[in-house]
């Protein structure tokens, strides 16, 4: 077992000096934070091309007035439409609205039309079409001679407020059950992307061992399994120093990137209100009171929880790449069917876990969330949504059997794999060398 | 105090229904070199990684030094496969440490005895370099080193001189012979006729996992050899020298003749003497053991089909 610590060792510390380690683990957040604050940027760009329009109002629905703004404008014109069409080239105007009279004040449909050169983009579209509706709405009111504020009060903003039912019982806010499917989904993500990137990485590792040959000089000192256990252990400990930096870096830049931005969270102490005093339109209340919720977790059991489905997920995962990857030749491209059988459970785990989201009670989560195969991925989305303490249980117990069991049985395709050389391996192939002898 | 380093009794080892390894038997004297010879796919690298325990005979017994193979073993073993390699973004100085470490050396004792070997092989400038910025040859010194390394008591190599030019083999073969001299055991796969016949005391030729010839190098090209002579001379041969040898080939001055069974070669060379043929040289013709080695092969592979 000394040399097992070695191997492992010499894994970890090849991988986390290596400069695209540590470039990868320190740009991540920083090339998060800055995507996010580009796509931020480029929705809420604004168009600079300006537009002129012409306004041919036939019945007075505007009734002369419709603002100017994000570079539109508009002049209502009392010529007729065939002179304007035929002068549109003499005038600065790129395009005539023309609106014809309203007939009958009880259809729900009006079709405007709109003359130009070239095709009204959709944000032109989207800014007439968004005026002409308040518009509309207010010449029928008025022709219909209808009572304002009884129309107003027929729009009701519904709100739902979750109590316990008993006194023990904790009070959850309007925010409770969508920040549990928050932090499930992005438990799930995360697990699904560690079990991708992690285990294609011990993948590429087995392979290349295989392909310079170093293997066969590596096991006439350690057994073959030593040498994957070590690999798997060593890799696994790569991952966990990547998420442990990004679990304190990833806060640090948000909240960098919320101090430049100007959102203060600690403005609004929201444990002293009651969510249903705040105002959904509050942004920073909002923000206070998920603050406020995120802190209610109990941490205690979710971050424990998660690095145990993080560990027996990824040994499960990770010691069928290996066995995969020694099974490959030098083509990498010959031998991705063979991952094929990883790679479906993993991508329906991941489905199952955005449905388990936001049902984290239906058996379909509930079931997958103990199958070992989905549940690394399955379970920690639910963790937040606190799954009764059985179910945890069982399937922590069968998750850690199951991954001593895939180690173990990996490790017998291993062996064989390593020094098989230039043939094309199947999938059956890969079942018989399981029962191979020493 | 045992004379065989290594002995292999009814050694078997079958992969599916074909047996790679077939009731091998042979031992390997304690500090001699010894060959283990066999056409590709004859199951040398099969036997060789049994008795590295990589694998596991099916049946049969190998003792390494008088004792049972054991989990121990690999660390008084060196073996250099054939298909051998390195990591290649490894720092030099680092992998060997690394693979010393593996045979159970201790840090500061694996830093020790990579000094001596880096200054024996004038390569102290390479410690820090990465593996994949040496030639081929300079890998294969690293590998050797490596192999060697620990101090094994059994140094296997499994074509130790494929891709090294003239210089780098005979550095090689001088710590080869070095080795020897300090009593280390060597067994020594390979299928290149010439460099057994020059470095091996004994041999072992094995062909589709059975053994078909085991021996000293000396007694087997002795026990294959067809009375062949050659004989450079000068002058005319006699009329009625056929009737007293085969002639195999003859050339102005030189004939090569088979003696036949019971004569000596004394009489012969009296004979010629005797007719005034002026002799400048004669030399007894012993089989390369490639011949041997060729017409065994193919022997067994008849007696097969």
């Amino acid at each position: 077992m000394k040399k097992l610590g070695i191997i492992i060792r010499r894994e970890y510390l090849t991988r986390v000096t290596r400069r695209s380690f540590i470039i990868a683990t320190f740009l991540t957040p920083l090339g998060f934070a800055l995507l996010f604050v580009v796509v931020g940027v480029i929705f809420s760009y604004q168009s600079d091309d300006e537009r002129k329009v012409a306004i041919i109002d036939y019945d007075n629905i505007l009734r002369g007035s419709i603002k100017d703004e994000n570079n539109l404008y508009f002049k209502f014109v009392q010529d007729d439409l065939d002179e304007m069409k035929t002068r549109i080239d003499d005038t600065d105007f790129d395009g005539i609205l023309v609106l014809p009279a309203l007939k009958d004040l009880y259809v729900g449909r009006y079709t405007a039309f709109y003359y130009s050169e070239k095709q009204p983009t959709p944000d032109i579209e989207l800014a007439i079409k968004a005026r002409l509706s308040t518009a509309m709405r207010d010449y029928k009111i008025d022709s219909l001679q209808l009572d304002r504020k009884l129309l107003e009060a027929l729009d009701t903003r519904i709100e739902l407020d979750p109590e316990p039912l008993r006194e023990t019982g904790q009070d959850a806010s309007v925010l409770t059950s969508a920040i549990a499917s928050g932090i499930g989904f992005i438990m799930g993500i995360i697990m699904y992307m560690a079990v991708f990137i992690y285990g294609m990485m011990i993948m590429r590792s087995v392979m290349e061992e295989k392909t310079t040959r170093i293997v066969e000089v590596m096991i006439s000192s350690v057994r073959p399994f030593e040498l994957m256990l070590g690999k798997i252990i060593g890799v696994g400990a790569v991952g966990l120093t990547q998420f442990a930096i990004w679990a304190i870096l990833i806060p640090l830049i948000s909240m960098g990137a919320s101090f430049v931005f100007g959102i203060d969270s600690n403005r609004f102490d929201a444990s002293t209100m009651s969510a249903a005093e705040i105002d959904p339109d509050d942004m920073q209340a909002m923000i206070g009171l998920a603050m406020h919720e995120l802190g209610n977790q109990n941490w205690w059991f979710l971050i424990p929880a998660f690095i145990f489905y993080f560990l027996g997920g990824y040994f499960l995962y990770a010691s069928l790449f290996a066995a995969v990857g020694s099974a490959m030749g030098d083509d990498l491209g010959e031998g991705q069917a063979l991952t094929i059988p990883i790679t479906i459970p993993v991508l329906l785990a991941f489905y199952i876990m955005m449905a388990a989201v936001q049902a984290p009670n239906s058996s379909l989560a509930v079931w997958s969330s103990i199958f070992p195969l989905f549940s690394p991925i399955v379970m920690p989305a639910r963790l937040a949504f606190s799954p009764p303490l059985w179910e945890v249980a069982l399937s922590m117990v069968v998750l850690a059997a199951s991954s001593v069991f895939f180690v173990w049985l990996s490790g017998r395709i291993y062996r064989v794999g390593i020094l098989m050389y230039g043939k094309k391996v199947t999938l059956k192939e890969l079942g018989k060398w399981m029962f191979y002898k020493d | 105090m045992q004379d065989y380093i290594l002995r292999l009794d009814h050694v078997h080892k079958t992969y599916g229904s074909y047996a790679a390894v077939n009731q091998v038997s042979f031992d390997v004297p304690k500090g001699s070199i010894f060959g283990l010879l066999g056409p590709n796919g004859a199951g040398k690298t099969s036997l060789i990684r049994i008795i590295t325990t990589i694998t596991r005979a099916d049946s049969g017994t190998v003792l390494l030094d008088g004792e049972r193979l054991n989990n121990r073993h690999p660390e008084v073993i060196g073996y250099m496969p054939e298909e051998r390699g390195l990591y290649k973004k490894m720092k030099v100085g680092e992998h060997l440490l690394y693979l010393g470490r593996l045979k159970g050396l201790s840090k500061a004792q694996a830093q020790k005895d990579l000094d001596y070997w880096f200054e024996k092989f004038e390569i102290r400038d390479w410690w820090n370099k990465k593996v994949e910025e040496l030639s081929k040859g300079m890998q294969q010194k690293i590998q050797f080193i490596a192999t060697v390394l620990h101090k094994p008591k059994l140094l296997i190599l499994d074509e130790p001189f494929s891709g090294l030019d003239p210089i780098n083999t005979n550095l090689i073969k001088d710590e080869i012979d070095e080795l020897r001299r300090q009593g280390v055991s060597i067994l020594f796969s390979t299928h290149r006729m010439e460099q057994v016949e020059e470095i091996c005391e004994k041999i072992v030729l094995i062909n589709k996992g059975t053994v078909i010839l085991e021996g000293k190098v000396k007694d087997i090209k002795n026990q294959y050899k067809e009375n062949l002579f050659r004989v450079d001379f000068e002058g005319e041969l006699p009329a009625e020298f056929s009737s007293r040898a085969a002639v195999i080939s003859q050339k102005a001055d030189s004939v090569t003749v088979q003696m036949p069974l019971g004569s000596s070669s004394n009489e012969l060379l009296d004979y010629l003497i005797r007719n005034g043929v002026i002799i400048h040289g004669f030399k007894e013709i012993l089989p390369s053991l490639n011949e041997i080695f060729i017409r065994q092969v193919g022997e067994s592979n008849e007696a097969e089909s």
